[in-house]
């Protein structure tokens, strides 16, 4: 064989062969970096256990039933925190999904088609206010409009109610568990009606034309036919928003009030456990105070993963219904 | 007319109702929000806030090194955060597909993506602030970071997989390498969609507070060391507002003006980028 053919022979060779390298550290390299976000949110929970070891270990399964919290003393507990973030965020869901589910219908069904895009995008687009304006606009204008127009007649009608008046009593002091509901409501709804809205484009035109034809009224089409095709991914839309709610830092942290006292009544500062840490963590002065922190973000991490986990998998069941028709 | 019927015709005019006032009472209150931001921002804004440093406790003065603050971290953090996620949708998109590996990756990604930013921020703290002893800008843009990473992973993936196919194969029926294909092909062709991304990232992690508190924590002077706190616009307001003194009231509302209208400019252009094809 001449010596230039060979020549030619192997540079052809070896350009292969760099191709084939560069794919291989290029697929390995894009591989290793996805993996390494998939990574980052086990890596997120075990800092935190490990960050909160101290605490559970000197108060053990006590700590999420004591309602503790003396700094001084170094003894803490989980449960007025945990309890406020859980009312919290259900008081927003109960006030946020009724109207959210109006918000969707009227986007997909009602209005007139020029103005569904435009006000779609509106709403988007005011879900990404950051939550630090709502948490000063709660305090600065929500609050003090609370204190004076809504809690002294809820105060006056539904607090002398026996039973149900232990949630509706206290002074009217603006900020507490309603109003934090109503702040972090108004802070989800955009969110929920925007995943709720593209939820419901996904019911097949022919399933709500059919309804139609046979006589159903637009609230029929909705009720009977879209929501029961597309339950599983609404409840999903639903749990994401509980998730946000659930976490939901600073706009908590300025109207919940911060009170370490477990208090049922909806318009007493209460505490959740976001506020708790956003309020307390530069003062913690002690490894304790810091580790129980750090637990408390452990019991958040632990309940919002939970939540977005079952909305995640609720939503991609209706992907894989329209797979399979 | 039956009674049957006119039930139905009852309810349904009820509930379309009930829809039309529930879409008007949520953008009362959003505008409502939105409105004081606005006319208490603006009426706070004057040649100091962009002038001079943060205040001590009840005397006038700017946000000048919150503003620089914010700025740097955010750009470190994009510097960090979209390459980072670009790679990785490119991954999910183009090498994982609908493998099995892709689909843990996305799952935990979307749950990342909805996580409380707390706990991000408390990860943080855990993984670089409590072994170098102190806070730091360099903690805060990696917060930031991770917070934008998810947004951007999702967008990359999602618009990467809108490329058709042909595009592709007559890339490698030429003789182009998988990665030249993608890089200088299926990337190129997706870049409005990334670029979104990367925007709505920015927007994202504009107003976050929660992650900054326990990272880059605050400073109220000038500073640009990178190894200490460093003031920033989401934090001073949280320690504005919360503070008794009118002086810091007006700077937190000039500090949430400026954020808010950067965001809605953000969102704004990513997507008129997104629709202009």
């Amino acid at each position: 064989m001449p010596v230039a053919e060979e020549n030619q022979v192997s540079l052809e060779r070896l350009a292969k062969r760099r191709f084939r390298l560069g794919d291989f550290l290029f697929q390995n390299l894009t591989a290793v970096i996805a993996v390494l976000v998939g990574l980052l949110l086990l890596a997120t929970g075990a800092s935190m256990l490990v960050g909160g070891q101290e605490a559970f270990q000197k108060f053990g399964l006590g700590f999420f039933v004591s309602t503790a919290w003396d700094p001084v003393a170094k003894n803490f507990g989980a449960l007025v925190p945990i309890y406020g973030t859980i009312v919290s965020a259900v008081l927003a869901l109960i006030i946020a999904v009724p109207v959210s589910f109006c918000i969707a219908l009227f986007l997909t069904e009602l209005a007139p088609v020029w103005m569904r895009r435009p006000l779609g995008i509106i709403i988007e687009l005011l879900a990404g206010i950051p939550s630090i304006i709502y948490g000063m606009w709660g305090l600065f204008v929500f609050a003090p409009f609370m204190a004076a127009y809504v809690q002294p007649p809820i105060n006056d009608t539904l607090g002398n109610i026996p039973l149900v008046g232990a949630f509706f009593s206290g002074p009217p002091l603006g900020v507490g568990m309603l109003t934090a509901g109503i702040i972090l409501a108004i802070m989800i709804i955009p969110f929920i009606s925007s995943i709720m809205r593209d939820v419901f484009l996904q019911a097949p035109p022919v399933l709500k034309e059919s309804a139609y034809g046979l006589g159903a009224t637009t609230w029929e089409v909705m009720f009977k036919v879209v929501l029961p095709y597309t339950r599983a991914a609404v409840v999903g839309g639903i749990f994401l928003g509980l998730g946000r709610a659930l976490g939901e830092t600073m706009a908590v942290t300025f109207v919940i009030g911060n009170a370490h006292d477990l208090t049922f009544s909806l318009l007493q500062p209460a505490n959740s456990i976001a506020a708790v840490i956003a309020n307390e963590f530069t003062e913690a002065d002690s490894p304790t105070y810091l580790s129980a922190l750090i637990a408390l973000g452990f019991v958040l991490f632990i309940i919002t993963f939970v939540v977005l986990a079952i909305a995640k998998l609720l939503l991609l069941r209706l992907g894989s219904l329209e797979g399979r028709k | 007319m039956n009674v049957l019927y006119l039930r139905r015709r009852i309810t349904n005019v009820v509930g379309l109702s009930l829809s039309l006032l529930a879409t008007l009472f949520t953008l009362f209150w959003l505008f409502w929000i939105l409105w004081t931001t606005f006319t208490e921002g603006i009426a706070a804004l004057n040649w100091r806030v962009v002038t001079e440093m943060t205040p001590p406790p009840g005397s006038e003065g700017g946000l000048l090194n919150a503003i620089y603050g914010s700025f740097v971290m955010i750009v470190i953090a994009v510097l960090i955060g979209s390459p980072t996620g670009i790679l990785a949708g490119i991954y999910l998109a183009e090498f994982g597909k609908k493998g099995a590996l892709a689909g843990v990756i996305r799952f935990i990604n979307d749950i990342l993506l909805s996580a409380p930013s707390i706990i991000i921020g408390l990860f943080v703290y855990e993984l670089v602030v409590r072994p170098q002893g102190h806070f730091s800008a360099w903690a805060g843009s990696i917060a930031l970071a991770i917070i934008m990473l998810p947004v951007v992973i999702r967008v990359t993936d999602e618009t990467l997989r809108l490329v058709p196919d042909n595009l592709r194969e007559a890339a490698l029926a030429v003789g182009a390498p998988k990665w030249s294909v993608v890089l200088q092909v299926t990337l190129p062709a997706a870049v409005s969609g990334v670029l979104t991304g990367v925007l709505l990232g920015i927007a994202r992690i504009s107003g976050e507070t929660a992650p900054l508190l326990f990272t880059a924590l605050n400073n109220q002077f000038w500073s640009t060391n990178l190894n200490g706190p460093m003031a920033n616009i989401p934090v001073s307001i949280f320690q504005f507002a919360l503070s008794p003194y009118e002086q810091w009231h007006s700077l937190a509302w000039a500090g949430g003006f400026i954020v808010t209208f950067l965001i809605l400019i953000l969102s704004i252009v990513s997507r008129m980028i997104l629709f202009r094809k």
